[in-house]
This record gives structure tokens, C-alpha cells and sequence, in this order.
């Protein structure tokens, strides 16, 4: 028996072998008791502030916006060290592992900031640290793979399948399940056996918490919208957790790839159907006869065929409205982010960027306020950037960027 | 409905002998060398066949047997396939005990109750889904163990070596036809020899759970020796199996002279 609820609704659960339910149980005890110990949240916060650098800022876009009413905010998640959202929840469980006498931690990567906020964390409060990462994404997120390595991890590049986040999961689970001894697990996203959406969840709602005081100073009020990109979605239920008790519309942002009706994206929650993957019962991408399909879009850390559970329930209640961005609509946001901000935004999070602008110039005079989650830095991402600009024609021959092709 | 893993193993105990149940892909490499595959198990002296369901992402498996799964659906292969090689032997057969390891998905896509019915209707015997452990059998998102009584099916649950006393008595109140008791901790495979969870069976024993038979790791005739000492009734032995299949692809007469040959030293290891 599970001490916390290990469902959303209908959608969670723990469906892994029976092998790895005494580590889950012993996960979920130590985090319902470290989650009330003093010492614990003092190691934490003292972590979060000193270390990773929290706060993060909220920023007013100051030219992306000119023309319409629409102010925009951007939840700074790109300055976190480590450059993402991911080390917030990382600092967490690496402290539950310590708790819990664990040596050894492993963890799954996509775009390679989880597998960079694990590798740090691990550095500093000496771990020893295997991180898991289709052979694909360590093609195209190059430098992560090196700063990942640079601090001490051991990256080991799985080939099969199509060598994405879907099998980088798969081998850590395998792990996980003969080494939990001295092994923790740091899930990256919200999803997975339960208890890690939740623990994913709880340490992430700082991101929300924040927002909410930060946006109470600038507007004296609530914002009419937030954005988040979904992947497995941990970002953007640390965004949403803190706003589910009012009525701020909610819209998770899913990768639309080359196009919904092309059938090459990740819009899980848009497309998908009810399944049992990862640990968990949600919303997946896959056949009739229930095989996991292959998730295709630009972003490697949103290249996912499954989602956090929670996002599966807060959709089927419509609480949150899970809507997509394309690869273009991302690409486009990611250089007017870059050009007029100065801010060069994670391929991840100018999905929800993208959003934002598309409702912005919908309606040009509606006086709104919005908050985007900019969940992390796009350093990782300017090699690949350059060359999908380059493929697509954005890239004029004095080398100067043109986004007309984008948005044709 | 007929017990036949029950009846199977009343049998070999009458006559003091150990089961030997092989594990292969069903449809691995494809349709039809599966059916010869699983007749020449049978002919060779497999006491029970424990068959694989492909999966895309079988989280369970190690190298050799996600390979199968790969091979198998990559020849196009799907449920009704699969379901059509179980059906093959249960004509040829009215007696070997089978059961079936599938994902969990695999039995939600059908929808739970449904996939059931289609197992009854191909001659199945017993179903393990290995990334359903005891406390998910029934929760308000599915029964499966429901579905499985409904339509006759055994359900097999895994007891791992770490399990609790309280985890153990609900295995062996829930599970029927034979308890698959895991010799180690990890994934299916030959790299790691297996362990003797020598307090394991002997508690599942106590608390009458159904027969334990021993998997993970077996993959010699000295291995199911050892398999056998640990008073499991049956030794199962997959990768050892599925390398055979792996290593004779595109040449069916040798694959089935190896694996005949393979199978009857394991069977005769179980003859003390």
C-alpha cells in the first residue's frame, strides 16, 4: 500500500515489475518524511537560493510585444544553474537519495539539461552518476553530452530504436530494476511509477509559487494566461501547481513537429490515447495494438511519447488546455526571442513562446497579461538551430536571419 | 476450464521430476518458423511453454529478448498473429500447459476484459504481466484480475527475491496456475547467473501458493540442476532459448536441430 493517493483520477499508478515496488515504497516514506523535517527544506533552500541561484527574475518583453496590448512576462527558468528548470527538482531527490544511504544515481536525458542538472548535482555532493541518452539526441545536443561528461558523469548513448528519450527511459528502468540497492532513479519529468510525478511536482511548484508574489508586485493582480511546453510536462506543472485553485486559464503547450495532421509530432495529450507506459497510465502515442509509436519534433526534450500523468487528468477534467506549437512556429519564436529580447530561449520552452505570440497577435488590442515559463537557455540548441534556419531558407547571404520562411 | 499447469506438475511430482519450461517470442523470427519453433519445444520435451508477447519497449527484458520482440514485429506480425500460434499448438496439443508474459499495454489497448476473451478463445492457459505487480491487479483503472477469472485464465504473479512477508502472502493468495519466482534482482538475460531465493520458495510454500518455478538467469542443464535445488518444481530458460533462434536466422532446419537438442538436455537435467 502507497502512502500518498498514486493516481490522478484514473491516469498514474505504479506498473512496474513487482521487483522495484519495495524501492518505490521506500522513495515515497522518505520523501513524506523529509518534506516536513526541518533540516531537509533547510538543505534544500539553502541549495536552491546559494547554489542553483533562486529566485529567478520575471522579465517584461519589451519589443516582442509593440503593436498590440498583450504584456508578456517570462518566468526566468533559463538562469537556473545548469541552465533549466531541471536542477530544481534534482537538488531535491539527490537530497532524498542521500537520506535514503543511496551511492549511485541514475537518470534519463533528452535534450541533456536533466541529464546536466543530475551530472552537477551529483558532482557536488559526490554521487556516482550514469546518464542514459538516445543516440540521436547526443547527436544533436552535442554540448550537453561534454558539460555532462565535464563534471564526472559516465553518458552512455543507447542506439536502439529510434535512440531517443523513449529508450534512454527504458534502459534506466532496466538499471534501476538490478541496482536499487545503491541505486536512486532521478526521473527527469513528471511522469513515471508513482511517487515521482508527484515528487517531481512538489519540488518543482516553486517555479508557480514564484510567479504568483512576482507577478502580484508588477500587476497588482492575477495573469490572464500561463504557457508551458509539455514534453513529460515537469516545467509546466511546476508553473501550473500553485494556480490550480483559481481560474488563470492554463495552456500546456505540446510539440506539433511538421504538423498534427502529418502525424509527425508529440502532441500526446492531443493525439493520444489512454495506455500504460513508464510506469504509469496516461495519454501515449501508439498503435492499436498498443505499441509505442516514435514521437518526432525539433526538440529533443520535448520528444516524448507519453506525458506526466497529472497533465493526462488536468486535460480529461479541462482544467488546463494542452494546445501545440509546430517546428516552425518554435523555430520563429526562438530567433524574435533572441533578436528583440536578447534572451536565446531552450528549442523547449519557445514552444510555449510561440503560443504566447499566436495569441498575442490574435488579438492585438485585448489588453492581457501573460506569463511564459522559459524553462531553460538555448545555448544547447544554436548548432541545430543554425542548421534547420539554413534547410529551411532563413539564413540570407550576408548571414543575417530572415524568419519570413517560417512563418509561410 | 481445465487446470492444466496443475495438472502438469501433479504429474511430474507423481513421477519426481522437475519442469522444464522453455520461453520464446512468439512470432520471432515471424509467423511460421514461430509455429515450427513452438512444435519442436513440444516435440523435444518442454513440460510447458512460457511464450513472450512482443512489446516495443519491454522494460523487462534484456538485450537478447527485446531483439526478439524487434525481429517479430518488424515481420508484421500483431495480437491475432500471435494468438494464431497459440491456437496452432493448443490443436496440436490438448494438454501442454501455456501461458503468455505481455506488457500491460498490449492488454489495455485490447481493452482488459477483451484480451482476456481472446486469450480463452486461442487455448491459453495463463497470463503474466509483468509490469502489473500484486497491488495493481485491481485498482479503479482496470482489473485485471478480474478479467482473468471471468474467462478462466490463470493469473501468474512475479515473487522477487526482496518482496515482504506481506507482499508474498498476497502473491500467494492471488496467483494461480504457478507462481514465477524470480531468482534475482534485473532484467531477463544470460550475462548475470542467476540466485537462489531459497527463503522465498520455501515461504510461498508454506503459504500454499501455487507451484514455484524458477526464472531469471537459467540457461544450462548445470543451471537447472541448481534451479531445481532450490525446491522450485520448474526451471525457465529464455535467452538461452531466444540466442538460438537469434543465431540460425534464415536457416530453419539448423535452427530446429539446435534448439531440439538444446531443449532435451535441459528436460533431461530435470530428471534428477
Amino acid at each position: 500500500m502507497t502512502i500518498l493517493n498514486p493516481f490522478f483520477g484514473k491516469y498514474g499508478g505504479q506498473y512496474v515489475p513487482e521487483v522495484l515496488i519495495p524501492a518505490l515504497n521506500q522513495l515515497e516514506e522518505t520523501f513524506v518524511e523529509a518534506r516536513h523535517d526541518p533540516s531537509f527544506r533547510r538543505e534544500l533552500n539553502d541549495l536552491l537560493h546559494k547554489y542553483a541561484g533562486r529566485p529567478t527574475p520575471l522579465t517584461l518583453c519589451q519589443n516582442i510585444t509593440k503593436g498590440t496590448k498583450t504584456r508578456i512576462y517570462l518566468k526566468r527558468e533559463d538562469l537556473v544553474h545548469g541552465g533549466a528548470h531541471k536542477t530544481n527538482q534534482v537538488i531535491g531527490q539527490a537530497l532524498l537519495a542521500k537520506r535514503m544511504g543511496k551511492t549511485r544515481i541514475i537518470a534519463e536525458t533528452g535534450a541533456g539539461q536533466h541529464g546536466v542538472a543530475t551530472a552537477l548535482i551529483c558532482a557536488r555532493m559526490g554521487f556516482k552518476c550514469r546518464i542514459y541518452m538516445g543516440i540521436t539526441d547526443t547527436e544533436r545536443q552535442k554540448p550537453n553530452v561534454f558539460r555532462m561528461r565535464l563534471m564526472g558523469a559516465e553518458v552512455r548513448e543507447i542506439s536502439v530504436g529510434a535512440g531517443t528519450l523513449k529508450e534512454a527511459c527504458n534502459e534506466a528502468l532496466r538499471d534501476y530494476a538490478a541496482n536499487f540497492e545503491n541505486t536512486h532513479y532521478i526521473i527527469g519529468t513528471a511522469a513515471g511509477p508513482h511517487p515521482f510525478p508527484t515528487i517531481v511536482r512538489e519540488f518543482q511548484k516553486i517555479i508557480g509559487e514564484e510567479i504568483r508574489y512576482q507577478i502580484e508586485l508588477e500587476e497588482g493582480r492575477l495573469p490572464d494566461a500561463c504557457f508551458a511546453c509539455v514534453g513529460g510536462g515537469s516545467n509546466a506543472i511546476g508553473m501550473f501547481a500553485d494556480f490550480l485553485d483559481t481560474d488563470v486559464p492554463l495552456y500546456g503547450v505540446e510539440p506539433g513537429g511538421k504538423g498534427l495532421e502529418t502525424g509527425m509530432h508529440g502532441a500526446t495529450i492531443e493525439k493520444g490515447v489512454d495506455g500504460i507506459f513508464f510506469g504509469a497510465l496516461s495519454k501515449n502515442l501508439q498503435t492499436e495494438d498498443g505499441m509505442i509509436n516514435e514521437s518526432n519534433t525539433i526538440s529533443a526534450g520535448l520528444d516524448f511519447p507519453s506525458v506526466g500523468p497529472q497533465h493526462a487528468y488536468l486535460d480529461s477534467i479541462g482544467r488546463v488546455k494542452y494546445v501545440n506549437a509546430t517546428n516552425k512556429e518554435a523555430l520563429e519564436a526562438f530567433v524574435l526571442l533572441s533578436e528583440q529580447e536578447g534572451i536565446i530561449p531552450a528549442l523547449e520552452s519557445s514552444h510555449a513562446m510561440a503560443y504566447a505570440i499566436k495569441m498575442m497577435r490574435e488579438h492585438p488590442d485585448k489588453e492581457q497579461v501573460f506569463v511564459v515559463n522559459l524553462s531553460g537557455r538555448g545555448d544547447k540548441d544554436i548548432f541545430s538551430v543554425s542548421k534547420y534556419l539554413e534547410d529551411l531558407g532563413c539564413i540570407r547571404a550576408d548571414g543575417s536571419i530572415d524568419t519570413a520562411p517560417l512563418r509561410k | 476450464m481445465e487446470k492444466r499447469f496443475e495438472k502438469r506438475f501433479a504429474a511430474l511430482a507423481a513421477k519426481h521430476e522437475g519442469g522444464f519450461v522453455p520461453f520464446v517470442t512468439l512470432c520471432d523470427p515471424d509467423f511460421e518458423t514461430s509455429i515450427k519453433i513452438l512444435h519442436c519445444l513440444r516435440e523435444n520435451g518442454a513440460d510447458a511453454l512460457e511464450l513472450g508477447f512482443p512489446f516495443s519497449d519491454p522494460c523487462a527484458d534484456g538485450p537478447v529478448i527485446q531483439h526478439a520482440d524487434k525481429r517479430a514485429l518488424k515481420s508484421g506480425a500483431r495480437t491475432k498473429d500471435f494468438f494464431a500460434c497459440i491456437r496452432a499448438v493448443r490443436d496440436a496439443d490438448p494438454e501442454i500447459p501455456m501461458s503468455i508474459l505481455v506488457y500491460a499495454n498490449v492488454v489495455y489497448a485490447h481493452g482488459i476484459d477483451n484480451f482476456f476473451k481472446m486469450a480463452a478463445d486461442s487455448g491459453l492457459d495463463a497470463v503474466l504481466v509483468p509490469d502489473v505487480p500484486s497491488g495493481m491487479l485491481t485498482t479503479k483503472s482496470g482489473d485485471f484480475a478480474k478479467a482473468a477469472a471471468d474467462h478462466g485464465i490463470d493469473t501468474v504473479l512475479i515473487a522477487p527475491p526482496n518482496a515482504d512477508d506481506a507482499t508474498l502472502q498476497q502473491i500467494a493468495k492471488i496467483t494461480t496456475g504457478y507462481t514465477y519466482v524470480l531468482s534475482r534482482f534485473g532484467i531477463t538475460g544470460t550475462e548475470t547467473a542467476f540466485g537462489k531465493p531459497v527463503k522465498v520458495i520455501k515461504r510461498l510454500k508454506e503459504l500454499k501458493a501455487p507451484v514455484p518455478i524458477l526464472g531469471f538467469g537459467i540457461s544450462t542443464p548445470e543451471h537447472v540442476k541448481q534451479a531445481l535445488e532450490t525446491g522450485a518444481v520448474g526451471a525457465i530458460a529464455g535467452s538461452g532459448c531466444v540466442k538460438i533462434i537469434e543465431k540460425h536466422l534464415g536457416d530453419v532446419p539448423a535452427l530446429l536441430k539446435e534448439l531440439g537438442a538444446y531443449v532435451s538436455a535441459m528436460k533431461a537435467a530435470t530428471r534428477g
